[in-house]
Parts: C-alpha cells; structure tokens; sequence
C-alpha cells in the first residue's frame, strides 16, 4: 500500500500539486485522471521521488519514504517498477539489455539465470523473438510492452505507469491497460496508473482519483463516476462528442 | 547571479559523479564502451588535422625564415616545438571540444528529456555517476593518447611536405626535430591536456543533464557546451602555462 498525506508542490510561484491525500491499495490498479496539465506526472514522479516535494507525507507501506537520503531509498527503489510516458528504453541497448538492465545492477545471477528472466518477462507482456532489436525498431505499442518488461523485471512490489496507452490506437491501448491489470492482479502489486483515457477507467480503474488544477477533486470505483455529482469530473468524463452523442439518446 | 547558480549546480553534480560507484563491473563494460566512443573515434580528426598543421607550419616557418643567416634546420625545431607546446595540447583540445563535447552534451540531453535518467534514478541508480564518471576515466586516460598521437602525426606531416615539395631538405628537417629537446615540453602538454579532458566532459555533460524541454533544447545545450568548453580550455591554458612554466 501506499499513502500519500498532504503533499504539496511549487515550481517557483506556480502551486502544481496543493494538499493531495490519498490510498492507493494493493492488488487493485489505482487510476489518476485528469486533463493535460493538470499535474498527473508530477504527482507520479513526486511520489516516486524524482520530484522533491514541498509539504507532505509519501508512505510506502510503513516505510516514511520522503524522509529517507537518497542511498536510503535504494531499498524501496529496487521495489518499484515504472513504465514512463514514452517508454524511456535506453537507445543505445538492445531490447534484451534494457529489460536485463535491472537484474545487471541488482542481481547476482548468471548470465543464463538473467536472460530466463528476460525472455520470461517478455514472454509475459507477449512479444517474443525481438531480444536483438533497438528501441528505434519497434513500433509504439511494443516499445510499452519493453517498458512494462523492464519494470516487472525485478518483481516489483509497486508499480508506476504514466499515461500506458497515450499515443496507440484504442484496440492496442486497451490490451496494454488489461496487461497491466492482469500483471497487478497476478502479482498482488500497488499499481498506480495516469491516464485521460475513459476508456482505461472503465476497463481497469478499480479506484480513481480525479486532479483538477493539481487538486484532489473526487474519489471512487468506476462504477461510481458515471454518477458523480462533481461538475469538473462530469465534464471531463463526458468531453469526447462521442460520449455527448451518446447521452443524446 | 544566474553564473554562480549554474556554478553551484556544476559543482552539486559533480559531487554526484564522484559518489561511491554501484557496481564496479558494470562501470568497467561504460569506460570500455567509452574509450571506443571519445578516444579511438577520434584518431580519425586527430591524424588529419595533425598531418595537415604539422605541413603548414613547415611551409610558413620556412617562408618567413628564408634568410641566409639562418640554418634551415631551425624550420624542424619551430614546427616540433609549436606542436608540442599548443598545437597538440591545446589546439587539439578545442577540436576535440567539438567533436566529443557536443556529441555527449546531446546523449546525455536526449536521455533526459526522454526520461531515460529518470528511469535510471527510478531503479536506484546514481545517474550522474553512472553516465559521467565513466567518459570523465576515457577521456582523461585517452586524451594524452590522442595528444602523443598528434605530435608524432604533425611532426611526420611536416617531414612529409619537405619530401613533397622543396621546402627544406628532409636531412636538415630530420637534424632539427632533435636538435636540443626538452623532454619536459612533453609531460607539459600531457598535464594540459589532462585539465583540458576534464574540463570538456564535465561541462559538456553538464550541459546535457540539465536540458529540458525537447529536441530544440537539446541542440541548443550541445552548442552551449562546445563554446563553453571551448573557452574554459583557453582559460585554463593561461592558467596552466603560467603556473608550469614560471
Ligand atoms: N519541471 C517543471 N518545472 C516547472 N513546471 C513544471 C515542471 N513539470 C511540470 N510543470 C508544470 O506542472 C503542471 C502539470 O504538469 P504535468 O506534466 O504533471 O501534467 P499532466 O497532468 O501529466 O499532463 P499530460 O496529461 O499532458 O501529461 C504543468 O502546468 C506544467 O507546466
Ligand atoms: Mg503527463
């Protein structure tokens, strides 16, 4: 589980995240949902630690993590996997250096023992036979697939998606978001996922927390949104013309 | 004030670099693949140019000695000397400021704003140290390298131009690249350069951990870096010379 208790974030003068609390719980994929700019990835990052916050508490699980020194928050690290907005494999590395990337740095194991966590991880997020190829030869979809490859290399405890499906088609964003879901579930990991997606919210989102203008504004199920009574959530949820189309009838 | 802000940062991240590495064997693979990328890519530049100084300070020390009174030989001593008091130190660190500066300036800014430093700090990895500390060991082991290899290089052009063409006759050019060498000029130049290596990478690297925005940004660091650079090497050449030679 992780708890985050009244965080708060500038950048200079301008307030990007102001007095954010919230649970995000294990085995359930956690959604934030908000419109571009609303302060999405910031919070993801400040919760990750790569933005130090102003005010507030990061807790994962009975871990103060935001209070810890950098070489003290090794141990949690090791523990987190987190795929970024574009996928942020590493150029210069074939797909199988960046996915055994993690086990380099942290494992011990023999090359043989690694590679079968590679392919096994791969294997997993369903891409095969690519070990060889460089992230400039694949396509967006499978670039996420790596990432997602990348991050669960280690078995991690947590995991951190930032905006999965931004830039695919919606069939393939839909399998990468169950991917991720069924990854969580299989796993029993605290995932917490960004989006602006209302398709993902519907397909995964077994608790949302909705951000305006760097605000916690709402908090429930995806059962519960379409009923809201929140006005910026409302019009978020039904901005696309398809969905107003749909309430015309 | 915007200078002694970025003085700061410059320093703060080199305080990173130099933190206790991870794991040694992994930084042993990034110096390999570093030596490759700074040092032997640039044996090429180093050898063209060199060869090509080292023939046109021979045609213009003979051009402008041409006096009776005066042993051709001097000609050999002049291109040696200027070789391996500026050229092959400094002069070739200016050129290697824009080749390998502005080439790690635009790694290193790429990865951060593709958010690739960021997924090496997510997994706990000190990304300074991990990409900096490695081209920081390459250069400074390589450049003196690069810099032997230059003087030998020039010094073989300019013997090259008196076989070519009728400059002076190779003999007396041969007399006078020996004729009263101080050894010393070598470690001088050597020590420069090892300054200048330094200087390079860890301003160019600078320059590129802390781009932001997107692939204009990236351009615009890699330039900041080669000027950068460039006149801190000039900088630090005064400096040096002063302090050595006095
Ligand atoms: N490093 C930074 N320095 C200054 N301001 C920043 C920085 N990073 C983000 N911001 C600002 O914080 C606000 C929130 O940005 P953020 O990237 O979190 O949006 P987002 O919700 O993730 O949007 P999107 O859906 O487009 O990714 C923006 O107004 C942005 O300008
Ligand atoms: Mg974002």
């Amino acid at each position: 589980m992780i708890e985050v208790r009244n965080i708060s974030k500038r950048f200079g003068e301008t307030v990007v995240l102001s007095d954010i609390s919230v649970n995000f719980e294990q085995g359930k994929t956690n959604l934030i949902i908000g419109q571009s700019g609303s302060g999405k990835t910031v919070l993801l990052k400040s919760i990750v630690g790569l933005h130090d916050i102003d005010e507030g508490e990061i807790w994962f699980g009975d871990t103060h993590f935001n209070s810890l020194a950098f070489h003290e928050r090794k141990e949690i690290r090791k523990e987190i996997g987190m795929l970024f907005q574009g996928a942020a494999l590493f150029d210069s590395s074939t797909v199988e250096q960046n996915v055994m990337f993690p086990l380099d740095m942290f494992t011990n194991k023999s090359y043989e023992e690694k590679l079968d966590r590679v392919n096994f991880c791969l294997k997993r997020v369903n891409i095969e036979n690519v070990n060889a190829l460089f992230p400039a030869e694949l396509s967006g979809g499978m670039k996420k697939r790596v990432g997602i490859a990348r991050a669960i290399a280690l078995n991690p405890k947590y995991l951190f998606c930032d905006e999965p499906n931004s830039g695919l088609d919606p069939k393939t964003g839909i399998l990468i978001d169950n991917l991720i879901k069924e990854i969580t579930e299989e796993y029993n990991i605290t995932t917490i996922v960004n989006t602006h997606d209302m398709n993902s919210v519907i397909e995964i989102g077994d608790k949302v927390i909705f951000i305006y203008e760097g605000a916690k504004l709402w908090e429930g199920t995806k059962e519960e949104i379409m009923s809201t009574k929140c006005k910026e959530l409302n019009e978020f949820v039904f901005a696309t013309s398809l969905a107003k189309k749909l309430i015309k009838y | 004030m915007k200078f002694l802000e970025q003085l700061g940062k410059y320093f703060y991240l080199l305080s990173k670099v130099f933190a206790r590495p991870e794991k040694i064997r992994i930084y042993y693979k990034q110096i390999l693949r570093e030596i490759e990328n700074l040092g032997i890519n640039s044996f090429g530049i180093v050898i063209i140019v060199s060869v090509f100084v080292g023939a046109v300070i021979t045609i213009q020390t003979n051009y402008n000695i041409e006096n009776p009174l005066l042993p051709s030989y001097l000609v050999g001593v002049t291109v040696r000397d200027s070789l391996l008091l500026e050229f092959s130190s400094t002069m070739m660190a200016l050129i290697l400021a824009g080749k390998i500066g502005s080439s790690i300036s635009s790694e290193i800014g790429t990865m951060r704003v593709t958010e690739q430093i960021d997924a090496l700090e997510i997994m706990g990895v000190n990304s300074a140290s991990y990409l900096i500390l490695p081209k920081i060991i390459a250069a400074v082991f390589f450049f003196p390298i690069l810099s032997l290899l230059s003087m030998f290089v020039g010094i073989f052009g300019g013997y090259l131009i008196c076989l070519i063409a009728d400059v002076v006759p190779p003999s007396d050019y041969i007399y006078g690249i020996q004729y009263v060498f101080y050894p010393h000029y070598v470690s001088y130049a050597i020590t420069k350069v090892v300054f200048y290596a330094f200087i390079i990478v860890t301003v160019s690297s600078f320059h590129g951990y802390y781009a932001s925005g997107g692939a204009l940004e990236v351009g615009k660091s890699s330039t900041k870096a080669v000027v950068h650079s460039s006149i801190l090497v000039l900088l630090a050449n005064l400096v040096l010379t002063k302090l050595i030679l006095s």
